[in-house]
């Protein structure tokens, strides 16, 4: 799964590092570092982690079954 | 234009995009979400589809993430043809036409240029094709840092001390490998923040192990017989012996291909009105030709109207967004590109933030916290006003500053706050290097009023 | 109009049950000021600016000086104030110390790795429930469920939940409105706050001699970065989070049963998808948020909001629970609707003072609401509404009778 964090939205308030601490992580208080290819067996954490998200800062596709890639798709 | 025309080109109309990365995958989901039905191109010079830049220099450099895996999700079916790998070379206005680097050419009915930024390579060639001199832009440069790092070199010498450098010196020293930092100016971050909150980062780099020399510059990467790098020279006389030579010297407008193509387009980008619409050479604006991202500077409404040129995340995305929804609507129904420029970097476990815009500021205050304790919120003002704010560890208060931006608050601050020090109540020179001078690459350009403004002179960051 | 009254309306209990027509027409003057009282705040974007402010102070010898009101609570002298009623520098360095033994950088899988432990919590507590076809869920469920889980966490033993829970009632009572005249529940809630400081002494005193994997023994154990919190300190912060970590989440539980068996429809869904409890917690912490106010703010300096100028030294009441039932911010906000694209919450509030406990909260009200869908058998209310506790601030049902038909 594909992720990406809007760090200008972002104020640290570290709900994804708690919730999907291997996809999140805090670098110092107040940084965030992540991990934007979120592996399948972590689907269930990041849900819990873009849903908590405070600022609604965490982009993530492939969440739903309902896969939503346009990447596969489209022809080069 | 008439509206059938607008109406036409939203249901078969082509538009081309060139610049297959955040600004112009955002934009092609724009186009798509408000309904544009047409043929839709995307065009890109890296064999990739789009990805997210920002982690390369964080938590690539970090380990927590591969360099080969940061592509961007998708936030809806874009159902365009993508022309990868393909650098675009050509534009010709008249005929409405991209040629490609492969002889192709493409024609659109509206084009979005996208083009971004690139690496500004080492200027003395010879010795930049030495094994070991490498520069961090894409993920291929990602990729083949992190793996030199991993190595375990010997000393890891990093040229430019802005944002993207102090990055990859923070993530060398969470490695434990030595490193030499060298910048011409008297603190890192100067060009983008000043000297008052320069020192303050300088104080971090020395804390945590960097080796850092300011007010020199670098005169000449040397080479070992096998063509390997091995020793850097400066204009103090000194040389440091380093296996890893990372370029960070900013970065170049990806215009060439626009040469003679009668834009408004030059090393500082290409010139465009607050509806991202390009001015060509004349300073009259296109009707066709949008741009936004890196490659685009355009007035600012809050700032003077000074044309912007934003190599920020969020300006690449806010402005792909204004561009393809201009790009498909009625002149009524236009918006204007307003964003408020916004960056983050985070280096030595500090969350660097800002709002605004600083080097347009003369003066700062630390109103709240305190330098020494490097957490604090520092505000920039000019001429009476609040330009812009720095947080470093403080990122949650910004917003609050940001609306003050936004209101045109007056400057000094006078207000309380909960946490107002003494340091921090009356203004100081902000110590902004001379403008004339760029350090590496400054984060915001303030390029003058004109759109295609011919007598600027541009300086190549040299050392 | 006769706004001479909305103040006594927000505290009083005969609109316990459903606060929001007030907080509606709350919002309607959306800085309230009644005679000497504190600036009422119910907009959304006026409530999130402000939880930004650096011109607001939580500190509680700013509100002291600004007068008391009703709601705010004076922590006292016995114990120093916790971090929720300090400024920065000093919140945010005892906040700092206090996450370093609870959450990222420094223990970031604290709390993921405690999600097997709050799953058999759970099945134990329903197991327990027995032969019955009715329970009160707060008494057998929503209370003994987190209040089981802050144990653990900090290292309190539960068998002495009845001695601390006989000094946590009075001084969650001294936050309530009725109390407000009562000098003698402000000395018995100050009474209780130092017995129960003095109780976790003991176990700290323990803690420093024999630490264990418990926050307490981390609290008084930090010699980071930030030097070592007091005993004072640690005790304040002790009784903070031992409060906190139970007396919101009871109510966030039981609102969030109560809200699920008042839409049978979204509890069918969750019944059939757990992961659905993820939005709907989201989607509660909006609808029916267990802080409803922020009553302990004041301003340092005037601030002009609205075209109104609230004077230094005013107190001010943030409304969470009207700002976020603001339509304004959001489409249909009557409705309960844990689909809705954006649930920007003001439920942990925002800004430096943000719930500290959040993500702990958040998944013991995911996994108990989901287990609880899963296996109560047609499960209904037995009254609607069901009796209310007194507290405005921290608002939820006293009891919640659920009868159901079998248990899975």
């Amino acid at each position: 799964m594909r992720l990406v964090v809007d760090l200008n939205k972002c104020q640290g308030y570290a709900q994804c590092a708690f919730l999907a601490p291997d996809v999140f992580a805090m670098h110092g208080e107040e940084s965030l570092v992540y991990n934007p290819h979120a592996p399948e067996e972590q689907r269930e954490r990041l849900a819990r982690a873009v849903a908590a998200c405070p600022v609604q800062a965490i982009t993530a596709d492939g969440l739903d079954d309902s896969r939503d890639g346009g990447e596969a798709s489209d022809a080069r | 234009m008439p509206a059938d025309h607008v109406d036409w080109l939203r249901r078969e109309g082509r538009i081309v995009i060139v610049g297959a990365s955040l600004a112009g995958l955002r934009a092609a989901e724009t186009l798509r979400a408000e309904g544009f039905t047409g043929e839709l191109t995307l065009i890109g010079d890296e064999p990739y589809e789009p990805y997210d830049r920002p982690p390369l220099s964080k938590s690539v450099l970090l380990g927590m993430a591969s360099p080969r895996h940061t592509e961007l999700p998708h936030r809806r079916e874009i159902d365009a043809k993508w022309r990868l790998g393909v650098p675009a070379t050509g534009l010709d206005l008249t005929a409405k036409r991209v040629r490609l680097a492969d002889g192709d050419e493409v024609e659109y009915d509206r084009l979005l240029i996208a083009t971004g930024v690139r690496a500004r390579p080492w200027p003395k060639e010879d010795e930049a094709r030495l094994d070991g001199v490498c520069l961090l832009r894409t993920r291929d440069d990602a990729a083949d840092l992190y793996q030199r790092l991993k190595a375990g070199p010997r000393r890891v010498f990093i040229i430019g001390a802005g944002f993207a450098g102090s990055e990859v010196a923070s993530a060398c020293r969470e490695m434990g490998l030595p490193v030499t930092v060298a910048e011409r100016a008297g603190a890192p971050l100067v060009g983008a923040l000043g000297g008052v909150i320069g020192a303050v980062a300088a104080d971090l780099q020395t804390e945590n192990g960097v080796d850092l020399r300011t007010r020199v510059t670098v005169t000449g990467l040397e080479g070992d017989s096998a063509g390997r790098v091995r020793a850097v020279h400066l204009s103090d006389e000194s040389s440091v012996e380093a296996d890893v030579v990372v370029v960070s010297l900013g970065s170049v407008r990806n215009t060439d291909w626009l040469t003679g193509s009668g834009l408004g387009a030059g090393p500082r980008g290409i010139a465009c009105d607050a509806g991202c619409r390009a001015f060509d050479f004349r300073g009259i604006v296109t009707d066709d030709v949008f741009v936004a991202g890196d490659v685009a500077r355009s007035p600012h409404a809050l700032f003077g109207y000074q044309f912007l040129s934003l190599e920020h995340w969020g300006n690449a995305v806010s402005q792909a967004q204004t561009a393809a929804h201009n790009m498909i609507c009625h002149g009524a129904d236009r918006r204007p590109h307003l964003w408020m420029p916004a960056f983050w970097s985070s280096m030595f476990g500090v969350n660097i933030k800002s709002v605004g815009v600083p080097p347009m500021g003369d003066q700062i205050m630390i109103t709240q916290g305190s330098l020494a304790e490097r957490r604090f919120v520092g505000v920039y003002g000019h001429q009476g006003r609040m330009v812009a704010a720095v947080t470093f560890d403080n990122t949650r208060w910004l917003e609050f500053y940001q609306r003050q931006i936004e209101r045109g608050a007056p400057f000094p601050v006078e207000f309380p706050t909960v946490d107002r020090r003494p340091e921090g109540r009356q203004p100081v020179d902000a110590d902004f290097p001379d403008p004339s001078l760029p350090t590496h690459g400054p984060m915001v350009t303030l390029s003058g009023y004109s759109p295609a403004d011919q007598q600027l002179l541009f300086h190549p960051a040299r050392h | 109009m006769p706004h001479a009254s909305m103040l006594r309306q927000i505290t009083d209990f005969a609109n316990r049950a459903n606060p929001y027509p007030i907080y509606e027409e709350l919002r309607r003057t959306p800085v309230l000021h009644e005679e000497d009282g504190p600036y009422v705040i119910s907009s959304y974007y006026d409530i999130e600016a402000l939880l930004h402010d650096p011109r607001i102070s939580s500190d509680a010898a700013n509100q002291t000086a600004a007068g008391d009101d009703e709601l705010s609570q004076s922590e006292g002298t016995g114990l120093p104030p916790s971090f929720i009623r300090l400024d920065p520098p000093e919140h945010d360095r005892l906040r700092r110390i206090a996450n370093s033994s609870f959450g990222p950088p420094h223990r970031p899988r604290r709390i993921e790795s405690m999600r097997g432990e709050l799953g058999e919590i759970v099945t134990g507590l329903i197991d327990g429930l027995g032969d019955t076809r009715q329970i009160d869920l707060v008494d057998q469920f929503a209370y003994p469920f987190p209040v089981t889980v802050i144990c653990r966490l900090l290292g309190v033993p539960r068998e002495d939940e009845p001695r601390f829970r006989a000094w946590v009632d009075p001084i969650v009572a001294g936050l309530d409105p009725d109390t407000r005249t009562s000098a003698e529940s402000e000395r018995v809630a100050q009474e209780a706050r130092l017995q129960l400081g003095l109780y976790l002494n003991g176990l700290v005193e323990q803690r420093a001699r024999e630490p264990r994997d418990d926050m307490l023994s981390d609290l008084v154990n930090s010699r980071g970065p930030d030097g070592a919190m007091t005993t004072m300190e640690v005790l304040s912060t002790a009784v903070l989070l031992l409060i906190a970590g139970h007396e919101t989440t009871v109510n966030l539980i039981t609102n969030g049963m109560l809200t699920l068996l008042r839409h049978p429809e979204i509890l069918e869904r969750l019944r059939n998808d757990p992961g659905l409890s993820v939005r709907i917690v989201e989607e509660l912490l909006r609808y029916e948020p267990p802080v409803q106010i922020v009553p302990q703010r004041t301003c340092i300096t005037d601030i002009e909001l609205r075209g109104i100028t609230i004077p230094k030294g005013s107190r001010i009441w943030l409304m969470l629970a009207a700002g976020n039932r603001d339509p304004e911010r959001f489409k249909d906000p009557e409705r309960f609707d844990p689909d809705r694209e954006d649930i920007q919450h003001l439920g942990f509030g925002s800004g430096i003072h943000s719930c500290f406990g959040a993500p702990l909260a958040r998944l013991e009200t995911q996994i108990a609401l989901a287990e609880l869908a899963r296996r109560l058998e047609n499960p209904r209310l037995v009254e609607d509404p069901p009796p209310y506790r007194q507290n405005a601030v921290l608002r939820g049902p006293r009891h919640l009778n659920i009868a159901f038909d079998n248990l899975r």
